[in-house]
C-alpha cells in the first residue's frame, strides 16, 4: 500500500526513516537544534522493544553505537556540531574497526560553543575523517525533509554494505522546518543482512571466534590493513557518487551547494532566469565522495562555478581541488548562523557576469 | 573417569605476554573458569580494555570487542543492550576506568546495565609505563609522582575506592572486592566471579568485581615482593569483601547488603 504523504519536522523525519530502516539500538545526547530527533526515539524505539539511551554524553553515545554495532545491530546516534565533534574519537574506532553505524549532524554554527542557529561549517570535519588516522566514510546531504528520511533509510544500507559509518550531514533548517514527506518502507528485521564478523550468536553456528578491533602494533599489517580499507574506499568513489543537476548546459556560471545553501542558489538560479541571466546549479549530495568527476568535466567545458555556503568557505576547497586550476571558482557564503539570501546570491551572480 | 582439574576451555592454552608475577593472567583464568563452569564459553563476550589486557583477545576463547580507552562501560551497554541472553563481561584496569572513563561507568552503574565490570586494580598504570593512576595509594611512587602520591601539597587527590563510590547507585546490585595475592583471595575471588555472572545471566543489574592485582614491573618489584606490597600496603586500604549486595535472596552464601 502506498505511503500517504506526511507532514514532519525534518528531524522527526530522520528518526521515523531510520526506525523503519531497522535502526535497534539509538543512543543519544540532549542538542540543539536536533532535539526532536531524540525525542522522537525515546518514544518510538521503546514503543517497539528496541532499545533507546540518553547517554550521559555524546562520547558515551557513540562508544554505545560501537558496542551495539559491534554486536551486529543497526544503530545510530544523532548529534549537532558541538557534539559531534565529541564523536569524533568513537568514530574514528568505528572506522578502524570497520562498524557500520549512522551518525546525524544537524549542524549548527561554531567555532566552540556558537550559536544554535542552521551552520554549514562542520564540512571540513565530516568529510576530511575528523578523528585521528588516516580514514573516510560516507558523508550524505539532504535539501529537504523528504530527501533526510530517504536519505537516513538508505544510510542504513550503505553503512552495512560498506562497513563503514555514514553520517548525513544536515543542518538545522533541515532538522527544525516542517515539509510533506512520503516516508520510506518498513524493514522487517528478520530481512537485514546477517553479519558474520559480529561479536556474539556463536552458539547458533559453532563458527570460530570473533574479534572486533581496530588494534594492530605491527607496523606492515597495520599498513596493510589501511591499504585495503582504501581500496574499498576507491570503490566506493566509483559507486556511490550522488549529485544533482539544474540548467548546467545552457550556464556559463554553476553555483554550487549542499543542503540549505542549495535551495537558496536554486532559488537565486529562477531570480536570474527572469532577468534572462542563465546560471546552472551543481548539487553535491554526498559530500564524501565528492562528485569531483563531474566537476572536473564542468571545468573543462569552460564554466565558471560560485560555491555559496554557510561557512566562511570549505566545500569551496573541495570545488578548487575538482576543478584543479581549469576554471575559476569563487566562493559567497555568510556565517554564524545566517543564511545567504537569495538576493544576496542573485547579485554576486550579477557581479562576476557584470549583467 | 572424571577430571578435577584441568586448562580451562575457554582460556586458550597459550603463553601470555604477561610480566613475571603480574594478576592479569590469574584473572584471566579465574573468568575461564567460571565460564567454563557456566557452560556459556559460546554466549560470552569480553572488552579487551586499552591497558596492559588489551592482550586478553589474544587469550580467551570467545568472542572479543576492543572500544576506545576508558569507553568500555559504553560500548559494553551497546553490546548487552543488543545481545541481552549473552554473558557480557566489561574488563577494564584503574586507569580506565577511575580516571578517563569515570563518567561511564558511573552511568553505566546507574542505568543498572547487566553486564559484570571486572575491575583490575593495579594502583598504577601498567601499559604506558608505571604513571599514577586514581588508585595509587598516598605515597606510592610513580613516573608521574616522582616523589610518591601527595594529596595535598602537590594536589594530586586521594586514591579512589570505587566499590564504595558505586555503591551508593541505584543500579548497583553487586559490589565485591578480591585479591589475586594468595591462593585463598584467589579462590575467594573465584566466588565473587561467579556470583556476579549468574546474577548478570539472571538479569540482576549492575555487577562488578574489583580485584587487587599485582604490577611488579612497574612496581620496581621481583614478583614475589609484589604479592607482599599488596598485601601490606593495598589491603589495610581497599578492604576485601561484597561491598554491597543487593542480589535477589537466595542467591549466595555471603548474602545482605554490608
Ligand atoms: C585516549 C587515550 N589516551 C591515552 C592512551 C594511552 N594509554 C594506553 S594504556 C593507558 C593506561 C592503562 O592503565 P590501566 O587502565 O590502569 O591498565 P593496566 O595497563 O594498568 O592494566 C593509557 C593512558 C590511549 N591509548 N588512549
Ligand atoms: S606492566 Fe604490570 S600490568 Fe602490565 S603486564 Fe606487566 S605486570 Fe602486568
Ligand atoms: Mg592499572
Amino acid at each position: 500500500m502506498a505511503e500517504e504523504m506526511r507532514l514532519m519536522k525534518g528531524n522527526e523525519a530522520i528518526a521515523e526513516a531510520a526506525i523503519r530502516a531497522g535502526c535497534t539500538a539509538y543512543f543519544g545526547y540532549p542538542i540543539t537544534p536536533q532535539n526532536e530527533l531524540t525525542a522522537y526515539m525515546a518514544k518510538h524505539m521503546l514503543d517497539h522493544q528496541r532499545t533507546f539511551i540518553q547517554a550521559e554524553s555524546e562520547v558515551s553515545a557513540i562508544n554505545m553505537v560501537y558496542g551495539a554495532a559491534a554486536a551486529g545491530a543497526r544503530t545510530m546516534t544523532s548529534s549537532s556540531s558541538p557534539g559531534v565533534s565529541l564523536k569524533q574519537e568513537g568514530i574514528s574506532y568505528c572506522c578502524g574497526a570497520d562498524l557500520p553505524c549512522v551518525i546525524v549532524n544537524v549542524a549548527r554554527s561554531g567555532p566552540g560553543l556558537g550559536g544554535i542557529s542552521p551552520g554549514q561549517a562542520d564540512y571540513f570535519q565530516s568529510t576530511r575523517g575528523g578523528g585521528h588516522g588516516d580514514y573516510f566514510h560516507l558523508v550524505l546531504a539532504p535539501k529537504s525533509v523528504q530527501e533526510a528520511a530517504d536519505l537516513t533509510h538508505e544510510a542504513f544500507d550503505l553503512a552495512d554494505q560498506w562497513r563503514m559509518p555514514v553520517m548525513i550531514l544536515a543542518d538545522g533548517l533541515i532538522g527544525q522546518m516542517m515539509e510533506g514527506v512520503v516516508l520510506p518502507e518498513n524493514r522487517e528485521l528478520s530481512s537485514l543482512p546477517k553479519k558474520a564478523w559480529a561479536a556474539g550468536g556463536q552458539a547458533d553456528t559453532h563458527r570460530p571466534i570473533n574479534h572486533v578491533s581496530s588494534i594492530n602494533l605491527v607496523p606492515a599489517e597495520l599498513e596493510a590493513s589501511v591499504i585495503e580499507r582504501f581500496k574499498r574506499y576507491d570503490r566506493i568513489k566509483a559507486q556511490e557518487v550522488r549529485y544533482e543537476e539544474v540548467n548546467v548546459d545552457k550556464a556559463e556560471l554553476i553555483l554550487v551547494g549542499y543542503g540549505t545553501s542549495a535551495r537558496v542558489s536554486l532559488g537565486a538560479l529562477e531570480m536570474a532566469k527572469k532577468l534572462g541571466i542563465e546560471v546552472g546549479l551543481f548539487r553535491p549530495i554526498s559530500l564524501w565522495p565528492f562528485p569531483e568527476k563531474r566537476v572536473a568535466e564542468l571545468a573543462a567545458m569552460g564554466k565558471k562555478f560560485l560555491a555559496v555556503e554557510m561557512s566562511m568557505g570549505q566545500m569551496v576547497e573541495d570545488v578548487k581541488l575538482a576543478a584543479n586550476g581549469k576554471a575559476d571558482v569563487h566562493f559567497y557564503g555568510r556565517c554564524g548562523g545566517m543564511i545567504p539570501t537569495e538576493e544576496e546570491v542573485l547579485a554576486e551572480i550579477r557581479r562576476l557576469l557584470k549583467k | 573417569m572424571e577430571l578435577l582439574y584441568g586448562h580451562p576451555k575457554s582460556l586458550k592454552p597459550i603463553q601470555t605476554k604477561y610480566c613475571p608475577g603480574c594478576g592479569h593472567g590469574v584473572i584471566h583464568r579465574l573468568i575461564a573458569e567460571v565460564i567454563d563452569e557456566l557452560g556459556v564459553q559460546e554466549r560470552s563476550i569480553i572488552t579487551n580494555p586499552v591497558g596492559c589486557s588489551i592482550w586478553a583477545d589474544l587469550y580467551f576463547d570467545f568472542d572479543s570487542v576492543q572500544p576506545a580507552h576508558g569507553r568500555t562501560p559504553a560500548a559494553a551497554t551497546g553490546i548487552k543492550r543488543v545481545k541481552p541472553d549473552h554473558l557480557v563481561i566489561c574488563y577494564q584496569g584503574d586507569g580506565d576506568l577511575a580516571a578517563i572513563g569515570t563518567a561511564e561507568i558511573i552511568h553505566a552503574a546507574n542505568r543498572g546495565e547487566k553486564f559484570t565490570t571486572i575491575f583490575v586494580n593495579n594502583a598504577i598504570y601498567g601499559m604506558t609505563g608505571g604513571q599514577m593512576a586514581p588508585t595509587t595509594l598516598i605515597g606510592q611512587k610513580a613516573t608521574t609522582a616522582p616523589y610518591g602520591r601527595d594529596a595535598l601539597e602537590a594536589g594530586m587527590g586521594y586514591p579512589i575506592q570505587v566499590c564504595e563510590l558505586l555503591a551508593t547507585l541505584g543500579g548497583t546490585k553487586y559490589l565485591a572486592r578480591g585479591s589475586v595475592n594468595n591462593a585463598a583471595n584467589v579462590r575467594k575471588t573465584k566466588q565473587y566471579i561467579k556470583k556476579a555472572f549468574e546474577a548478570q545471566l539472571r538479569g540482576e543489574g549492575f555487577t562488578m568485581v574489583e580485584i587487587l592485582s599485582p604490577c611488579p614491573t612497574n612496581w620496581g618489584m621481583q614478583p614475589c615482593e609484589g604479592q607482599e606490597w599488596l598485601e601490606a600496603n593495598m589491603i589495610p586500604f581497599y578492604k576485601l569483601g561484597e561491598v554491597k549486595n543487593t542480589l535477589a535472596a537466595g542467591a549466595g552464601a555471603e548474602g545482605g547488603s554490608k
